[in-house]
């Protein structure tokens, strides 16, 4: 598959990235030799292989549902660029 | 007949009622003051590790298997990557491969036989909320509730009118009040559901296109805007126009459904597992442990209360609707004989008194016993179903012996001739014009009379009594 400049844009304007001409040629050749190493990687026979979703040999790590003390609101909001009676500020989104 | 039939699918998301939140220990109480209730982790701060809550992965495995889910053996977690200021980590953690169940169903109410299929119960950790500013450009976000466990749980296209989905939903919520795992509270958001909704030529097997329904505050809301798409799009098809795929918002006030304005792509998640959490394996010993554990359903429950005690659907239904009366039902019956006397002794009356009083069903501090116990002086003739209705009143709130109760408070039924007859002798002796009308033929007069008699005894005279002994004074009277 290649990555073309448009699916950069789109993958951008997912994450909210505007992304100059410059930028969208850079990241698509970037992308696309990264996909050849994938391309590469496809050869090897996996058949009867399970995925590998974590390389720690750990299962079952749960947590008690116990309540610990929470950040205080100013805390919370301390790197906020924009908060007003306690809430976070942000452009209205629809 | 309809042209078109409707087909429809619900995705339900539900709180789960634990302490703490899914992946961090932030609690998860409701109507905090704003970002009072967040840590590092479910602020989505960067270097956290989320580490997933034990009851919340039992609480999920249990509404799977009360759903009739096959439970997988071991889940993971993925990553839904969408942006938006709910969500500060621009992902939800969720499952997308493996959920918790599949392939489950859920019998509902005239489909016992055919019940709707469940494709899947899931996890995953709620988003923050937003509140927009009317008048101007910006939106206040409180993150207290990211983080909060949910079950989302997804139904076939398998439900067919809008009573059906109301059906659905009444069920669902019902069993799942009845595994003790959440509490379902609309108005708190803890329960909230989507619809899509697609129509179809009678007959046809091809789904047509699919519309989402969203903002949906109850069931009743989910019914009225189901029922308000089959119109809008049955006259769209009849006109031969298309249906387009869209998300649409019911509209409460309006009773109609929008078109929500939406640049984000739909469906454009890019899933991928998350490495941050590892996998949940989900034994059979465990499965079969919880499996033992369930109670018995609302469903089964009430199959049973019809066969065993010889109830109406709706009498049964009543009963099973509230876990707690279902279990005080059986319980008075070890006390009382007649199941339909405890069924409308409890439905109508006792539900009713702690409603007026204000007191929870399950706060109630009459035991069965003693409710028992009322039922059985009524029987008995010992005190009228009026005096019986005022003890319920008196002790719902009390661990007290109605029979004492009755004994110090002078309530018992006056079920002695001579005793009755002297007070329907001053009944008399007061009313004179009333006993003049009833002999001159108004016969509402008479239960003026009874009335003026139950007054003078504060309710205790037996009432069949009372009628048969003033008929026979009046009557002999007259004919002397
Ligand atoms: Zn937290």
């Amino acid at each position: 598959m290649q990555i073309s400049k448009e699916i950069v844009s789109h993958t951008g304007h997912l994450a909210r990235l505007h992304l100059s001409d410059d930028e969208l040629e850079l990241y698509s050749s970037q992308l696309n030799k990264i996909l050849e190493y994938i391309e590469k990687l496809k050869k090897i026979d996996i058949t009867n292989i399970a995925p590998t979703f974590n390389v720690l040999n750990l299962k079952n790590v749960l947590r008690v549902d116990t309540v610990r003390p929470s950040l205080t609101s100013e805390e919370a909001l301390k790197n906020a660029p924009d908060k007003q009676d306690n809430f976070f500020v942000v452009p209205k989104v629809y | 007949m309809n042209k078109f039939e409707p087909v429809i699918g619900l995705e339900i998301h539900i709180h789960l009622s634990t302490e703490s939140k899914i992946f961090c220990s932030c609690s998860t109480k409701f109507g905090n003051s704003p970002n009072s209730l967040t840590c590092p982790i479910c602020l989505g701060l960067p270097g956290v590790l989320p580490v997933l809550n034990k009851k919340a992965f039992h609480y999920a495995i249990k509404s799977s298997l009360a759903l009739n889910c096959q439970v997988s053996e071991s889940i993971t977690f993925d990553r839904k990557n969408y942006y938006y200021p709910d969500l500060p980590k621009n992902y939800q953690i969720s499952q997308y491969g493996t959920p918790v169940g599949r392939n489950g169903f859920l019998k509902i109410k005239n489909r016992s036989s055919n019940p709707v299929k469940i494709n899947r119960v899931h996890m995953e950790e709620d988003a923050g909320k937003l509140i927009h500013d009317q008048n101007g450009k910006i939106s206040f976000v409180d993150l207290n509730r990211t983080g909060i466990p949910l079950i989302e749980i997804v139904t076939e296209p398998d439900i067919y009118s809008p009573d059906e989905a109301y059906d659905f939903l009444q069920e669902l919520k019902i069993t799942i009040l009845y595994l003790e795992i959440a509490d379902c509270n609309m108005e708190e958001g803890s329960l909230r559901c989507d619809a899509n909704i697609s129509l179809r030529k009678a007959g046809d097997k091809k789904l047509g296109t699919k519309i989402e329904l969203k903002n949906m505050n109850t069931f009743k809301g989910i019914r009225q805007a189901l029922e308000y798409e089959i119109q809008r799009q049955t006259i769209l098809l009849e006109e031969g126009e298309k249906v387009t795929h869209q998300t649409r918002l019911w509209d409460p006030l309006k009773q109609k459904t929008t078109s929500m304005r939406s640049k984000e792509d739909i469906h454009d998640y890019r899933y991928f597992p998350d490495p941050d959490l590892l996998t949940y394996e989900i034994s059979n010993k465990m499965r079969n442990k919880f499996k033992d554990e369930l109670p018995e359903l609302p469903m089964a429950k009430r199959e049973r209360f019809k066969k065993d005690y010889f109830l109406s659907e709706y009498d049964a239904d009543l009963l099973v609707r509230d876990k707690f009366i279902a279990s005080y039902f059986e319980e008075t019956l070890k006390f009382h004989i007649n199941p339909k006397a405890v069924c409308n002794f409890l439905t109508s009356d006792m539900v009713g008194v702690a409603h007026e009083k204000k007191i929870k069903l399950s706060n109630i501090k009459l035991t069965p016993k003693n409710c028992g116990k009322i039922l059985n002086l009524v029987k008995e003739g010992l005190i009228s179903i009026k005096t019986a209705k005022e003890l319920l009143f008196d002790l719902l709130n009390y661990d007290i012996d109605p029979e004492k109760y009755i004994e110090e408070k002078n309530l018992k039924q006056m079920n002695e001739t001579s005793e009755i007859k002297n007070v329907i002798e001053t009944a008399c002796k007061e009313n004179s014009q009333a006993v003049t009308d009833y002999k001159n033929g108004k016969n509402s007069a008479l239960k003026f009379l009874v009335g003026q008699v139950m007054r003078l005894t504060k309710g205790t005279a037996n009432p069949a009594m009372v009628n048969k002994l003033l008929n026979e004074k009046l009557n002999k009277e007259e004919g002397k």
